[in-house]
């Protein structure tokens, strides 16, 4: 894993509909100063910058990270860009993390972020080549086939979906940076809502948001403040057309895990870690993603979600931040789940901190379940 | 006021219309108006805004207590002292503290399309103007909406040397438009010549047996060329789907269902769109045939499958 690597900064923006009051460069400086502020440090004692966020298209800027060069302090500096869909903010804060890990730099920035206002995610996604039929379906459409066998394989009660919508939303309220804030939030209130890609319910799906969160990345001689040790680290992709792939339990997913695990020394993921954070966009993936990640048998997550377990008072809290479903700004959303899972393990998550939190997963996919980022974080030096 | 004198002049007309014999309900116009307008002095500190404002400042005046007047008094309203006489430059930029729509301007209204009357505190003013906000929709007006004025090209010293104020840029439109070829590849190419004739094309690898389609040249899997080419029945079975209802312009109609189909013969599925059935009577299992358009419409596209449609026959097991 080479050597030693943490958290010492963790900035973020309000994530929200629309910032107008900002210009792109104005939305990731926002978070960028405000994890330099938390690390005590200025732009001037930053190695490397490293900056992720979804498809170009989102916001039509091609190649931000030449735009955002010197808005980040990156001038004379290195600077690189990631590029993995919605798995990007956790597979930029992996590349920052490779750069200290491999004794590249001492101080590296990560940054992610989105714009979603700027124009239409379901538009950025949907180019509709020529010769192909044109099935403009979004994200929602694309996951709700695998949701809908995943329930079929299972045999999950339909209530499942709601309970998680209910649970993140109710973790929001405890995050002042969350966009989706629901006063009363309840299982009545996203059972009332319309289904948009049956089998998802509009309130099972993530909002449209604007925001950006940096961290800022140390070496063990270079650590200021409170640290976040970085115990594991692991990236795994396939192919989305692949005879015989798992869309429901994808392979990439279960490898990457078991990397991640493997050097966090993690053998029980439900009883080792005390948090997670992990992308889910659609309230179902949470017990498919249980599955995946190996806290619950194959065919049980749903029994995990619906006995509480993974709520902020249960024994294995995932989202503590209200995740995904609370806030998506989708290239900086896999970067939050990272710095969200920092944040617990240094004590500093607020009014969402899970008490004595220790370790904790940071998680991130993308593409059509394709892309799988993650992190193992604790608060004791490795 | 100005909008008295208009409405009286806009009912002139009205006397001739009246018929004979109902003087009860006769009805005249009448202007009122003193030829050439009336001339006013404004004092020194008027008299100095307007200057000001000929020559594109906006200046306030200060209060004994300090604060500063826009548009200037000569005397503090507060506690009825004079004013200092020192003026300041404000503005030009301010914030919209109050407002009210005008959906149908007037004749005597400072714009002819729809504008807010408002209420603008200036930078570095303590009191409020009363000005025309060139919003363009009521929905781009709100309390704290920062304005600016727009000038007149030729000013006299009049208040109306400012046209209105308009909002602050705090957004652009930026249309970016890429125009691309699109040439299928070799493999793209063959399949459609497939579809075009109203046949699914795949192929087989060598290595692990799996059957793709569409026709592809390699192996996702084994990463071997592919060189054995398969033709598959367009009939097989809904994997699973989704039930779309939310519209969009290039979309089909909703509720669409977006199915994975897997052929008959293949060994992954593939996206198309079902129909021929409601919705809700679609079933993971069912077993479905492509519908071709029509032979004279059909093309190199995969727009040749209009959908994918139920057979009749019993479920696959899945």
């Amino acid at each position: 894993m080479g050597n030693r690597c943490a958290v010492i900064g963790v900035g973020q923006t309000h994530y929200t509909t629309k910032r107008r009051d900002v210009s792109i460069a104005g939305l990731v400086r926002e978070a960028a100063a405000r994890a330099l502020e938390d690390a005590g440090l200025a732009w001037k004692d930053i190695d490397a910058v490293v900056i992720g966020k979804a498809p170009d298209l989102f916001e039509g800027v091609m190649m931000p990270e030449a735009y955002l060069a010197d808005a980040l302090g990156a001038a004379g500096k290195p600077m690189m860009r990631v590029h993995t869909a919605g798995s990007v903010g956790g597979s930029t804060a992996l590349v920052g993390a490779s750069l200290v890990q491999g004794g590249v730099h001492d101080r590296v920035l990560v940054v992610a972020f989105e714009k979603q206002s700027e124009s239409n995610a379901t538009w950025a996604l949907s180019t509709h080549l020529p010769f192909s039929a044109s099935l403009v379906v979004g994200a929602g459409g694309y996951f709700a086939p695998h949701i809908r066998e995943y329930m079929r394989r299972s045999g999950a009660p339909e209530h499942i979906g709601t309970l998680v919508a209910v649970k993140d939303r109710l973790n929001a309220l405890k995050n002042p940076y969350a966009h989706l804030r629901i006063p009363g939030i309840s299982r009545q209130m996203v059972e009332s809502t319309p289904m948009l890609w049956e089998p998802i319910r509009y309130l099972e799906t993530c909002p449209s948001s604007d925001g950006a969160c940096a961290m800022v990345l140390s070496s063990e001689k270079a650590v200021t403040g409170t640290p976040a040790w970085v115990l594991g680290t692991a990236m795994r992709s396939e192919p989305i057309f692949r005879a015989g792939r798992d869309t429901v339990n994808p392979q990439g997913g279960k490898d990457c895990a078991a990397d991640v695990y493997r050097q966090a020394g993690i053998t029980d993921p439900r009883r080792e870690i005390d948090v997670a954070e992990v992308y889910v966009p659609f309230s179902w993936y949470e017990p498919m993603w249980l599955e995946n990640l190996g806290f619950a048998a194959e065919g049980e997550g749903w029994k995990l979600t619906e006995s509480g377990a993974t709520a902020l008072d249960g024994d294995i809290p995932w989202n503590a931040s209200g995740g995904v479903l609370s806030s998506n700004p989708i290239g900086a959303s896999g970067l939050i789940r990272f710095a969200e899972a920092a944040l617990q393990v240094r004590g500093m998550a607020g009014e969402h901190q899970v008490d004595g939190a220790r370790r904790a997963l940071g998680h991130a996919y993308g593409g059509g379940a394709q892309f799988f980022a993650m992190w193992m974080v604790g608060s004791d030096k490795p | 006021m100005p909008s008295d004198a208009t409405a009286a002049g806009t009912t002139a007309a009205g006397a001739a219309a009246v018929p004979e014999g109902e003087a009860r309900s006769l009805v005249a116009g009448h202007v009122l108006e003193f030829p050439g307008g009336y001339t006013r002095t404004t004092g020194p500190v008027i008299g100095r805004f307007l200057t000001e404002l000929r020559d594109g400042r906006i200046v306030g005046v200060r209060t004994a207590g300090g604060r500063t007047l826009v548009p200037p008094l000569e005397y503090d309203p507060d506690t009825g002292e004079a004013v200092t006489g020192e003026f300041a430059e404000v503005g030009p930029a301010g914030t919209v503290e109050s407002w009210s729509w005008v959906s149908e301007p007037r004749p005597a209204h400072p714009l002819e399309r729809p504008f807010a009357w408002a209420l603008i505190r200036l930078d570095g003013a303590d009191t409020a103007l009363v000005h025309a906000v060139d919003a363009g929709d009521a929905r781009a007006m709100r309390q704290g909406l920062r304005v600016r004025p727009r000038w007149k090209a030729a000013r006299t010293g009049h208040i109306t040397d400012i046209e209105s104020f308009v909002p602050e840029v705090t957004r652009i439109v930026s249309p970016v438009r890429t125009e691309y070829r699109v040439r299928p590849g070799k493999a793209l190419a063959r399949f459609l010549d497939g579809v075009a004739r109203g046949v699914f094309i795949g192929c087989r690898c060598g290595s692990c047996g799996k059957v793709y389609v569409p026709y592809r040249l390699s192996c996702p899997e084994c990463g071997v060329a592919i060189t054995e080419e398969v033709e598959v029945p367009d009939t097989g079975t809904i994997t699973t789907f989704a039930i779309n209802n939310l519209p969009d312009p290039r979309a089909p109609e909703v509720p669409f269902v977006s199915a994975y189909i897997l052929l008959d013969g293949s060994d992954i599925p593939m996206i198309a769109l079902v129909g021929g059935v409601p919705a809700h009577e679609v079933r993971q299992g069912m077993r479905v045939r492509a519908v071709w358009v029509p032979e004279e419409e059909r093309t190199a596209s995969m727009s040749n499958i209009k959908w994918f449609a139920p057979t009749g026959e019993p479920d696959a097991e899945l």
